[in-house]
């Protein structure tokens, strides 16, 4: 491979990761935007949603690394894995919100986020005690296709997991600019009393960003899954900070930032992890993040004032 | 109750923790009518205009609407009845569109052919507000926003709207054009209560007015009554306008 080659190969990585990372780091800020919390439940959300979607394949007898399916039947069973991922995963995020957070709204400071914290550490010692500390093997039913593109290899997996994000990102953004209560959820995050005396049902559209975020979470894991092969409880750690750090990039609160930091942490890690060293990975983002927060502390989509008073 | 009655509050306490503000207050809006609640600073008046919009919950007394009593209904109730606001200090939502500001004021309605006649009437009202529609609301000057913030209100097909110093923070043009707009809207149908510490502008609009201090209401009655009373005109009307704390 050539030195170009090797950019290209690891530009289609980066792309795989950043569009995970980027679907886990709109979770954060779509509940970050409406009230100002930091849901670090979301780490173990996402883990969860990969061994759902584990279990999920499973049932549908898709196992390990033999099942291999193509056409109707590999689209149907994706879809209907993917389905109840998220499903799973936007209820648990809901239940979450409604019962140990609500409970909690108007309570000032680190209450909230410490709960959320809490939480994240149930989800990560249920799954390790029930399912065990080993990685699992996650199932990949899809055909080897693949494309040369130069010397690098462009794999079906890799097309796949970009169209699904593609298709969340774009129903996300759909959903938040043009429909009735994406618009009250924008209005909400702006001014949360003024929403409400427009009659919008504040609790309401809490729910929704907690259902959406978490389901997005739900599919980042799934995508996880695909990606490598493999899940374990301990994977929401490293994913989950990168996210988080992603939609601190993109200016936390923001809709397109939380899509673009993502893709830049996912494209930074393949790129170094490559040219660099892989153990230095997290020196370069870190290092990366902490420079453009110097530069622009409301990251790079971020408002730099804040408006709310 | 007088069936000409619309808005009433009977014997309203409300509290914020242990800050007793509003006292033992009673008022009574009709039908049709422009009434003003006038007062000095910290004496009530947005607790009054929240309580209305059920933000503030009475810890007792009652609030009716139409002949109902709503002190427990939810915010998004009373909008649904016919209560709409005009926010102190306007609070549009900044990184929002004017025609989606507008959008949210009809956030109750169904999205019928009455949406599109209500969108023609705040454009018939503030043709600036039209020309503007599609610039995010954040960027407009104090006036224009205060017309957005008007047809907001009107965008909710309101009976009632409860407007918080209206004229707060307007060059003495712009406050004109407000109280022009008020007036053709009341002639139009809404009645109109309207908080204001612009107390001669308000009085020359409005049918009447409530006076409140601390917490109390200690004088009220018809516009021309209170621009003759001469604790008012001391107080509010003088050459010197009393100085916000
Ligand atoms: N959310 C709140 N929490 C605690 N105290 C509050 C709250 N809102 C208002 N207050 C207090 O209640 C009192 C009445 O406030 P209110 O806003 O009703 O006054 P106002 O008459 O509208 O004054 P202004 O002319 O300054 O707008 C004030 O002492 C205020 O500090
Ligand atoms: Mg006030």
């Amino acid at each position: 491979m050539t030195a170009t080659d090797l950019l290209v190969q690891q530009a289609i990585n980066g792309l795989s990761l950043g569009a995970m990372y980027a679907l886990l780091a709109l979770g954060f800020t779509l509940v970050y935007g409406i009230l100002e919390l930091i849901n670090f439940s979301h780490f173990n959300i996402f883990m969860v949603g990969s061994f759902v979607a584990l279990m999920a394949l499973e049932a549908m007898g898709v196992v390990g690394q033999q099942t291999v399916m193509s056409g109707f039947p590999l689209v149907g069973v994706l879809f209907v894995a993917f389905l109840a991922t998220t499903m799973f995963t936007g209820t648990l995020g809901v239940l979450i919100y409604r019962f140990l957070l609500r409970p909690l709204r108007g309570v000032k400071g680190p209450a909230a986020m410490i709960t959320t914290i809490g939480v994240s550490y149930i989800l990560f010692n249920i799954v390790l005690l029930t399912i065990g500390a080993d990685a699992k093997n996650f199932p990949n039913p899809l055909p080897p296709i693949q494309w040369a593109i130069g010397g690098a290899v462009l794999r079906l997996r890799e097309v796949l997991i970009w169209v699904i994000a593609l298709l969340l990102m774009g129903g996300l953004t759909y959903f938040v600019q043009y429909t009735r209560l994406g618009k009250a959820m924008r209005a909400t995050a702006q001014d949360p009393e003024a929403a409400r005396m427009m009659g919008v049902e504040v609790d309401r559209v809490i729910m929704t960003a907690f259902f959406l975020g978490s389901a997005l979470a739900g599919a980042g894991g799934m995508i996880f899954g695909l990606y490598y092969n493999f899940t374990s409880f301990i994977v929401g750690f490293n994913a989950g900070l990168r996210a988080f750090t992603a939609a601190v990039l993109g200016g936390i609160g923001n809709v397109p930032g939380a899509m673009l930091g993502g893709v830049i942490i996912g494209l930074i890690e393949a790129v170094s992890g490559q040219m660099i060293a892989t153990g230095w990975t997290d020196v370069i983002i870190f290092s990366i993040l902490v420079l453009v927060l110097v530069f622009r502390p409301s990251g790079l989509l971020g408002r730099v004032a804040p408006n709310k008073s | 109750m007088q069936p000409d009655t619309l808005l009433s509050f009977r014997d309203v306490n409300t509290h914020y923790g242990d800050l007793h503000v509003l006292k033992g207050v009673n008022y009574t809006i009709g039908r049709g009518e422009i009434v003003s609640l006038l007062g000095g600073n910290a004496s009530g008046k947005s607790t009054t205009m929240k309580t209305i919009m059920g933000i503030v919950r009475p810890t007792t007394g009652s609030v009716a609407f139409d002949g109902q009593e709503i002190q427990r209904l939810s915010t998004s109730e009373r909008v649904r009845r016919g209560i709409a606001p005009v926010l102190e200090a306007r609070r549009l939502f900044p990184r929002m569109t004017i025609y989606e500001n507008l959008e949210m004021g009809a956030y109750t309605q169904k999205r019928d052919a009455q949406f599109a006649d209500d969108l023609d009437r705040v454009y018939g009202l503030f043709p600036r507000v039209k020309e503007r529609r599609s610039q995010l609301a954040g960027t407009l000057s104090g006036g224009e926003q205060q017309m957005v913030a008007i047809g907001r209100a009107l965008m909710a097909r309101p009976r009632l709207i409860c407007m918080d110093e209206p004229s707060m923070g307007l060059s003495p043009l712009y406050v004109e054009q407000v109280f022009d707009i008020i007036v053709e809207i009341n002639r139009q149908g809404t009645t109109i209560f309207m908080v204001e510490q612009n107390a001669a502008m308000a009085l020359s609009i409005a049918h009447r007015a409530y006076v409140l201090q601390t917490g109390h209401v200690v004088l009220s009655g018809t516009a021309a009554e209170l621009r003759e009373n001469p604790a008012i005109k001391e107080a509010y009307l003088g050459e010197m306008q009393v100085a916000p704390a």
